[in-house]
């Protein structure tokens, strides 16, 4: 298959748009008809053909688009990518791992040529075609992490692990939902994320640390996560809150089936090998209300869950001002009929809707 | 003077104890204004025949009543930004056994941690004892900009003017709370400032 990129924008005109491909294969989140956390662990081993979890990192028609966007946030916030020093060789260790999976995994798009110490790579969709001396940094333009994760769609923690704990010690953070990697940095697993609700107290970081510890080289785990995002805009950041804030109060009844995107994350979990690090790349996908009501099933459910979230969920995910409005929006496309288990659209065996 | 039993709150918010004597050779004490109380409570000759205290008065008369202790050594500093080179040159000299305690307010607790961490101490063997303001020193997310002795909720940063919110949200890197601007969905819908730990909204 041919990948072509969208010419597009996550800020001001907000061109961005999912192909049917896209929509096809957008990760919907809920696999029943409530959401409540957990520790949604699962091995990254693949997946359905065309789906985002076939390859180890997924690339699709927004590679281009979100690159240029990445790269405008960094030109305006160089913040937003920060090694601790120790963290270098888990940089090389995440150069290596995206470099080695993309050209496996897209020919095609990029090659990878190794002699020895001296690297080429080939990324044909950016246009880059360098050769390096790896484990060198006065060879690369920037640093490993940034080098590589400027042409990797999502986020990158990558995560120091000691002392029975993983450490925020290193990270690419653009598409981030609302958190700060600069204020965040070097803070352990249950320090960035105290301000999170609910989960503490049912043991789910608990839990979810002492399977993040046991993480093997070459066997990485995903798990999806989810939010609220008015607009497609990629750059949720507390940075620009005050700038994008205003946003979410811009949707009416009348756009809100264009305007509201449910944002989903897909996280995995791979061990580096030289370092012993953890990189947990947050990959973001989007996709619009109206869209996503072309799916049956997706809307009864999405109705059901909005409806049904506990008050302190909304509000950590910042919609709860808009929470009527979603579903005032999304009861026209709940019929009361029952949903089949997983998050597949299941479109052949799933009821239409009955209007 | 009481201590101030501050409510419970998120993980990532520090949490302060009572300054003990340790064993071993050598201590150094950091504190500033109130924090002086912590250091007579836990004061004992063998104690000072061995200790350096750094103390920064903010204003208070405690400095003569440190310096009859009779401390090892003892410095009175104007500030703690007129004091941290001081500090850091005595952590770097210093070997793993030293005995470091904090007291004071919580920006002078998390400053000086910081310097001990990077010095290479581990931020659990330091201890710390809060006294005095429970003022927290902020950091606006937006801008980046420290603002000092932030007692009341909202208020405005001191680099950009943006009107923050106070969360409980801290970082051992910066020593500071984070704040995040309160009426970025509502321009101007600014409640009215209220003190931290008034009753209520904990974000």
């Amino acid at each position: 298959m041919t990948l072509q990129f969208n010419d597009e924008t996550f800020r001001d005109d907000y061109t961005f748009k999912n192909s049917q491909r896209a929509i096809d294969r957008f990760p919907f989140p809920f696999h029943e008809d409530s959401y409540m956390y957990s520790v949604n662990m699962e091995q990254h081993r693949g997946g359905p053909k065309d789906s985002i979890y076939e390859m180890r990192f997924d690339v699709d028609e927004h590679y281009v688009a979100e690159m240029r966007d990445r790269a405008l946030v960094l030109a305006d916030d160089p913040l937003r990518c920060q090694s601790l020093p120790h963290m270098t060789l888990a940089g090389w260790d995440l150069l290596e791992v995206i470099m080695v999976s993309k050209s496996e995994d897209y020919p095609d798009l990029f090659e990878l040529h190794r002699d020895g110490d001296t690297w080429r790579w080939v990324n044909k969709p950016l246009g880059i075609d360098d050769t390096f001396t790896f484990m060198d940094e006065t060879t690369l333009p920037y640093g490993p992490l940034e080098y590589i994760t400027r042409q990797a769609q999502g986020d990158f923690c990558v995560l120091d692990q000691r002392e029975e704990n993983l450490w925020m010690d290193a990270g690419m953070i653009t598409t981030q939902a609302d958190w700060s990697l600069d204020f965040d940095l070097g803070m352990n697993f249950f320090e960035w994320h105290a301000p999170v609700p609910l989960a503490h107290e049912k043991g789910i970081f608990t839990r979810a640390l002492k399977f993040l510890l046991s993480i093997q080289q070459g066997a990485p785990a995903r798990r999806l996560n989810w939010t609220m995002t008015v607009n497609p805009l990629l750059d949720t950041s507390p940075e620009n809150y005050h700038k994008w804030g205003i946003q979410k109060t811009s949707v009416t009844p009348e756009n809100i089936g264009t305007k509201q995107h449910l944002r989903v994350e897909l996280q995995s979990f791979f061990r580096l090998p030289r370092s012993n690090a953890l990189v947990f790349p947050i990959r973001c996908y989007l996709c619009s209300f109206d869209d996503l009501m072309t799916k049956a099933k997706w809307g009864r459910r999405l109705h059901r869950v909005i409806r049904d979230l506990p008050d302190e969920l909304a509000t950590y995910k910042g919609f709860i001002d808009n929470r009527q409005m979603m579903l005032d929006y999304l009861s026209k496309f709940d019929d009361g009929l029952p949903t089949s288990d997983g998050v597949f659209a299941n479109e052949d065996t799933e009821p239409a809707l009955k209007v | 003077m009481s201590k101030f039993e501050f409510p419970t709150s998120i993980i990532s918010r520090p949490v302060y104890g009572t300054l003990k004597a340790r064993s071993g050779k050598h201590h150094l004490m950091i504190a500033d204004a109130e924090g002086a109380e912590a250091i007579l409570d836990v004061a004992t000759p063998d104690l000072m025949a061995n200790s350096h205290i750094i103390y920064i008065p903010l204003g208070t008369d405690y400095a003569d009543k440190l310096r009859a202790l009779s401390p090892a050594q003892f410095y009175v500093g104007p500030t703690y930004a007129a004091s941290v080179s001081r500090i850091r040159r005595v952590l770097e000299r210093s070997n793993m056994g030293l005995n470091i305690y904090l007291s004071g307010t919580e920006g002078l607790m998390g400053q000086a941690q910081n310097e001990a961490m990077q010095a290479g101490f581990a931020h659990s063997a330091i201890q710390t004892e809060h006294r005095g303001s429970i003022a927290r020193r902020m950091q606006c997310v937006h801008c980046k900009g420290i603002t000092e002795d932030v007692e009341m909720d909202p208020f405005v940063c001191s680099h950009c003017g943006l009107n923050l919110f106070v969360r409980d949200h801290y970082s051992r890197r910066w020593a500071a709370y984070q704040g995040v601007c309160i009426d970025a969905e509502d321009p101007g819908n600014v409640p009215a400032s209220k003190g931290i730990y008034a009753q209520g909204d904990e974000v």
